[in-house]
């Protein structure tokens, strides 16, 4: 039988099935944060119960954490219930003997972020996080989804997930992307064309030429947003690509189990012959910037676009909410803020791509605020030692601590009523990123030009 | 402790929309509580309050949104909620079931449903049924009509006064785990055996993965 990269992954980890029809499927890696776990916890408690394996867990504060003041540490969050939690993630952490990067440890950033970077994210391994977003590790040829409280609370106890089989889809993307058009406008043009729920009940494998000349941190992008597309887990194959990433990381194996690892990773493709439930092809050179101009991920256009009529319902009510009239070009959208960061978008190749356009260049006096933030502590240093700071401080951004920040807007980086931004994040749902708030969502290239300009520009024409 | 349902009548609201996602259900301000009840408040606070909402707030003293659905009076006393496609999109919140339930639902049903969504829906009692655009268009009906809706979960037919509107699918083992209340961590543990052996091979063939971190 021939076999798909997800059903590789998915056999590797079966345990048993039920006499119910489901599934056991064996968790190598489970990510934690602060937000969805202190209920599961709880729940372990109330029941006895201890965690199956400490080693398999990894904890990590990104969701609540301010982005200033961060050398008080937890001392230096003020909203008292969003430092309890923190403390609570803190407090299971140590009584569990669970490996936390925590607020004060340079490692510390978005748990999506954080994982790949250390090489706590393996090629062949399943994936848990009580966040949607987990989907993201899928491009180092893991299974990877993201999951809820209960079942957080339920792997921690028996290190397994109780899950039924996905179908199989491919998303090929052949051709060469244009100059200026990056892994976000990929995988917006890809939701734009299968919908939010276009990809319920599958795991999307992407493949072709794009994904296959992509970087890891680009592949990720795609895989990180696979979920807006209403799939559970992205996936890209493993290849020469995923190996030079994954080597020497912090906890990439060494010596003789890296040579075993590798040998067995080479077989995470899916074969040749093997058969989709169902397959998407996109001509990867037709794909143009992308801007969302709603309140759903698939509302979205390319850069040259108009405002959309107002056919249906959901459109009426998103173009009021975010202020907008039909048959308007997108360029003339004026923006108020904009946010280069989140898991989507905040390590140092998108902070190096938006640099490039701003380096020498002014942020739009029109433009309340830009803010930058990198997806982890690493991430940050990275760029202070190539020097990036100082351009997107020059150019007029606010260069701030990791941290989730105004991808959801848990933490005082917010927008305010009516305001319009450019968000390199993922969603674009109502007061998503602060009350009222409207949300767009764009490459970081797209967000730095558009910074500059004060409203939305093409990054085609601007790069020349 | 779990909800459990075996037949539910009640009245419905029509929230006639696609794509609700779980940030209009609950919005982020609120997933700071470290609880698991207490959220009902604050179910779809953008849309039911003209104000901004925040932890720890009087109730009482906002601005309601007379506009919105929830609060108004002809659909007092529902607890069935009816929705379009793609219902509970977006984060994996569980806090978005936790506030339905809290504010008293005990059924919501749509044209389909996002995966993580549904599945936190059985992990706390919150009984999802998906149905046809035309069924879900007869159900809005009746409940702009106010009519008794009954669901029998056992026969999986929704009917109202004695006329059968539909019949709906439902996974055999999510429906015990709704009719029963079942422990599913329990349920798991009786496979322990079955895990360890698992997770004894799976440390013998690919042995990086159970590197300890310390
Ligand atoms: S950056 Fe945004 S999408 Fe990513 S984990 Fe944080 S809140 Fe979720």
């Amino acid at each position: 039988m021939f076999q798909t990269l997800y059903d590789k992954l998915w056999n590797l980890h079966e345990v048993t099935q039920r006499e119910d029809g489901t599934y056991l499927l064996y968790i190598d890696r489970h990510l934690i944060h602060e937000v969805t776990s202190p209920q599961a916890f709880e729940g372990l408690k109330l029941t006895g119960r201890k965690p199956w394996r400490i080693s398999a867990n990894i904890a990590t504060p990104d969701h609540n954490v301010p982005t200033t003041n961060r050398t008080k540490g937890i001392d230096g969050i003020n909203d008292e219930v969003a430092k309890l939690q923190v403390v609570t993630l803190d407090d299971n952490c140590k009584e569990h003997d669970i490996l936390q990067f925590d607020i004060h440890d340079k490692r510390q950033g978005i748990v999506h972020v954080v994982g790949p970077e250390q090489g706590l994210t393996l090629p062949g391994m399943t994936i848990v996080c009580g966040d949607s977003h987990t989907s993201t590790h899928g491009a180092l040829a893991t299974l990877s989804m993201g999951i809820g409280t209960s079942e957080v609370e339920h792997v921690l106890a028996t290190q397994c997930l109780k899950t039924s089989k996905l179908k199989n889809m491919r998303v090929t993307i052949s051709g060469k992307l244009q100059e200026g058009v990056t892994p976000k406008d990929v995988t917006l043009a890809v939701i734009g064309k299968i919908g939010t729920a276009g990809g319920t009940g599958y795991a999307i494998e992407y493949a072709g030429s794009v994904i296959e000349d992509m970087t890891i941190e680009g592949r990720m992008t795609v895989c990180n947003m696979s979920i807006e597309a209403g799939a559970r887990a992205g996936l890209v194959a493993y290849d020469h690509i995923t190996e030079a990433y994954i080597d020497n990381r912090p906890f990439t194996p060494s010596g003789e189990q890296w040579k075993t690892a590798k040998s067995q990773w080479k077989d995470l493709v899916s074969d040749k012959e093997a058969e989709f439930d169902k397959e998407i092809k996109i001509d990867g050179s037709s794909i143009a910037p992308q801007v969302t101009w709603g309140t759903s991920p698939e509302m979205v256009c390319d850069i040259d676009g108009l405002i959309p009529q107002a056919d249906n319902d959901s459109i009426k009510h998103a173009l009021d909410y975010m202020n907008l009239e039909p048959g308007k070009r997108i360029k003339d959208i004026k923006l108020d803020q904009v946010f280069i960061g989140s898991c989507t978008n905040s390590r140092i190749e998108d902070l190096r791509e938006a640099a490039k356009v701003l380096e020498g260049k002014k942020v739009s006096n029109s433009i309340k605020r830009a803010i930058v933030v990198p997806g982890s502590g690493l991430v940050s240093q990275q760029a202070i030692d190539e020097g990036l700071d100082k351009i997107f401080i020059d150019s007029g951004f606010e260069w701030r601590a990791p941290g989730c920040s105004m991808c959801l807007a848990m933490n005082p980086d917010q927008l305010g009523e009516g305001e319009h931004c450019a968000s390199t994040s993922n969603r674009n749902f109502e007061g998503r990123q602060g009350y009222g708030g409207r949300t767009h969502l764009v490459s970081p290239l797209t967000a730095a030009a558009s910074a500059i300009e004060g409203h939305f520009v093409d990054v085609r024409e601007y790069l020349v | 402790m779990k909800n459990t349902i075996n037949y539910h009548k009640g009245q419905a609201i029509p929230l006639d929309r696609d794509n609700i996602d779980t940030d209009q259900i609950i919005p982020k301000q609120f997933l700071k509580s470290i609880k698991k009840s207490g959220f009902g408040p604050n179910l779809f606070d953008a849309w039911r309050y003209e104000d901004e909402g925040f932890p720890g707030q009087d109730i009482s003293v906002r601005k309601i949104n007379k506009k919105f659905i929830l609060n108004q009076e002809k659909y007092d006393n529902s607890d069935i909620l009816i929705s379009k496609k793609n219902f509970g999109c977006g984060s994996s919140r569980e806090h978005a079931v936790w506030s339905l339930m809290d504010y008293g639902f005990k059924v919501v049903i749509a044209e389909s449903f996002a995966d993580i969504f549904y599945n936190n829906c059985f992990n706390n009692g919150l009984l999802p049924i998906a149905l046809s655009p035309n069924e879900i268009q007869i159900l809005l009906n009746l409940a702009e009509a106010r009519k008794v809706i009954e669901i029998d979960l056992l026969n999986q037919v929704i009917f109202s006064e004695d006329n059968e509107i539909a019949n709906f699918s439902i996974d055999p083992f999510r429906k015990k785990c709704i009719l029963e209340g079942l422990d599913e961590i329990g349920l798991s543990l009786t496979h322990s055996s079955d895990i360890k052996e698992f997770e004894k091979k799976r440390q013998k063939e690919s042995p990086w993965i159970f590197n300890d971190k310390k």
